[in-house]
């Protein structure tokens, strides 16, 4: 099958996904309800349809940071949250809870961006001059910093429902989100995703190492701006309307190379249809286990990850050896 | 057509790695840098090749400062063969060639000129038979001629070479050498850092010896390639002669006695 085939079939199967997620649940709303005007298209139109919008989104832009993280950095390992913006963005998050910020409008997204924003500055400030090498060192300083804080502000949290709502925070979930949620995220993360998409060919470039790179004169200072500010960006928002969902950008990229070769350019697009397609059917499943509550779309998501990724590395392992 | 350099100097976290170097390659010819290990030869390569900015004295390329240039149009003119041989991703052969054309290619896609540049570079390396390999499934010798591919496919009037042979069997040494010496033939500028000496006496044009970040001497090779220079630079006892077409050979006895 040729690339384009195969991406109009991520393109259907992206399609097929988000009707999913707007159908599946503890009630099945089929499409001829959509409009109606009684409970069902209420659900619909209140619930569904932001949910599965956010999910395509967050999806689409966790596929596409793992794809520019993995091949800035030429390591099949690197995903999103090495940069620490998501950390920095939950610790916002968490502290807008803490504070009771999370009771104004846009209160908890305010100070989620915030967070992530911090990231941003500080990751642009160590990074300066400095390789891929200081700029990850920072990443990973920044993120277990911020991780620490995270579970400080647990510590003191007030009452154990405080506690108990900043760690279901955490867990990254799609329940419950307004149409103004999609709207507040949605620009940031477009911004994001535009800048990401354009780091195709300096990420190609980049193939050739980082001497090789620079020969052809890509400017390896400006791709390090673009990535932390579109990372930074769409990441962020993501990290501020769902809290944390991870495995989403480590997965997506390799299941996309698989299938599209490695060439980095190549699977910038194609990861961000797969993330969204992963996010929005696991996101449906959650809803469809039965149970008092709903599993957590984040622990869902590495619980299937998990060992899904451990058996790709098996059957890699077996094809190099 | 030259790359010059002019009271270049240029230091390493404090402590000068070059100084004081002034030296002319020119286009047509093969250009050999040589001297021991830490004369300064990659540094001197960088700062031709706009990586480095040199922080005493001017690179220039026809009265054009090096770091003065726009990347993208230095990249055309000077294309760069790294160290190292690195390619991260299993992507095919042709494709690592085509990253060649990045400098040339304005919006998405390639035009008729990158797919003749490319076609040319890899016949040029004879790499066209696995176009299609993933280069990390290459051999050593094959990567080499992709790698070199790669740079000529950006038809740049400049090849600079940072150590082009290492890890490379005699015969493809040889291989990558010939190419490199056809490109100086049809008049290229080409500069290569060798760490062989016999490979230095049989193919460059000029050599320009570096010890201990300075320009020791530079001129053809009987000039450069004396028993005294080498004693002195390398601390070798060598036997110099010519052979019966006339040709500088190169005997390494063994370590000067001191």
């Amino acid at each position: 099958m040729n690339k384009r085939a195969l991406t109009s079939l991520l393109l259907l199967l992206t399609v097929a996904a988000f009707l999913l997620s707007l159908m599946a649940g503890k009630v099945w709303i089929w499409p001829s309800s959509w409009a109606a005007d009684n409970a069902d298209g209420w659900i619909f139109l209140e619930l569904r349809l932001p949910r599965a919008l956010l999910g395509l989104c967050i999806g689409a832009v966790l596929g596409l940071s793992g794809a520019v993280m993995q091949g800035y950095l030429r390591n099949p390992l690197a995903d999103p949250t090495v940069l620490g913006v998501s950390a920095s963005a939950a610790l916002g998050g968490v502290g807008a809870i803490y504070l009771g910020l999370n009771m104004l409008p846009f209160g908890l997204f305010a100070c989620a961006m915030l967070g992530a924003g911090a990231s941003i500055l500080l990751l642009l400030a160590i990074s300066r001059g400095g390789g891929p090498m200081g700029f990850i060192l920072g990443g990973m300083v920044l993120s277990t910093l911020a991780g620490a804080l995270t579970a400080f502000v647990i510590s003191i949290a007030p009452n154990p429902f405080a506690a108990s709502e900043i760690i279901n925070w955490l867990m990254g979930a799609l329940t419950d989100r307004l149409m103004a949620d999609v709207w507040t995220a949605l620009p940031f993360m477009a911004l994001g995703v535009a800048l990401l998409l354009s780091t195709g060919r300096a990420l190609d470039a980049l193939t050739l190492g980082e001497n090789g790179a620079k020969s052809l004169g890509v400017n390896l200072f400006r791709l390090q701006w673009i990535i932390v500010l579109g990372v930074g960006l769409a990441v962020g928002a993501s990290v501020a309307v769902s809290g944390v969902v991870g495995f989403v950008g480590l997965i997506v990229p390799h299941l996309i190379r698989a299938i599209y070769g490695e060439q980095p350019s190549k699977i910038l697009l194609p990861s961000a249809l797969g993330g969204a397609i992963l996010t929005l059917t696991a996101d449906s499943l959650v809803r469809l286990v039965p149970g008092p509550s709903e599993v957590r779309l984040g622990i869902a998501m590495a619980v299937l990850g998990a060992p899904f990724f451990l058996l790709l590395l098996l059957r890699y392992r077996k094809g190099a050896a | 057509m030259t790359l010059t350099v002019r009271n270049l100097g240029f230091a390493h976290t404090g402590r000068p790695t070059l100084e004081g170097i002034d030296a002319t390659f020119e286009s047509g010819k093969l250009t050999v840098i040589l001297g021991p290990n830490g004369a300064g030869k990659s540094t001197l390569l960088a700062c031709l090749a706009g990586l480095l900015e040199p922080q005493t004295g001017t690179a220039s390329l026809h009265d054009t400062d090096i770091t003065r240039m726009p990347p993208t149009d230095r990249a055309r003119h000077i294309g760069l063969l790294p160290q190292g041989a690195e390619t991260h991703w299993a992507i095919s052969s042709k494709a690592l060639v085509a990253l060649g054309r990045i400098p040339h290619m304005r919006g998405a896609g390639t035009s008729a000129d990158d797919r003749r540049a490319i076609a040319a570079a890899m016949s040029a390396t004879a790499t066209e038979d696995f176009a299609d390999r993933p280069v990390t499934q290459l051999s050593g010798g094959e990567r080499a001629r992709v790698l070199l591919a790669r740079v000529l496919a950006g038809e740049p009037s400049w090849i600079l070479a940072d150590e082009p042979l290492a890890n490379l069997d005699p015969g493809f040494q040889l291989d990558i050498l010939n190419l490199l010496q056809q490109q100086a033939k049809a008049g290229k500028g080409v500069v290569a850092v060798l760490h062989d000496l016999h490979h230095a006496v049989r193919f460059a044009d000029h050599i320009v010896l570096l010890h201990k970040g300075r320009l020791f001497t530079q001129g053809s090779v009987e000039d450069v390639i004396t028993a005294a220079n080498l004693a002195h630079v390398y601390g070798i006892d060598a036997n110099l002669f010519k052979d019966e077409e006339g040709a500088v050979q190169l005997f390494i006895k063994g370590k000067v006695r001191s």
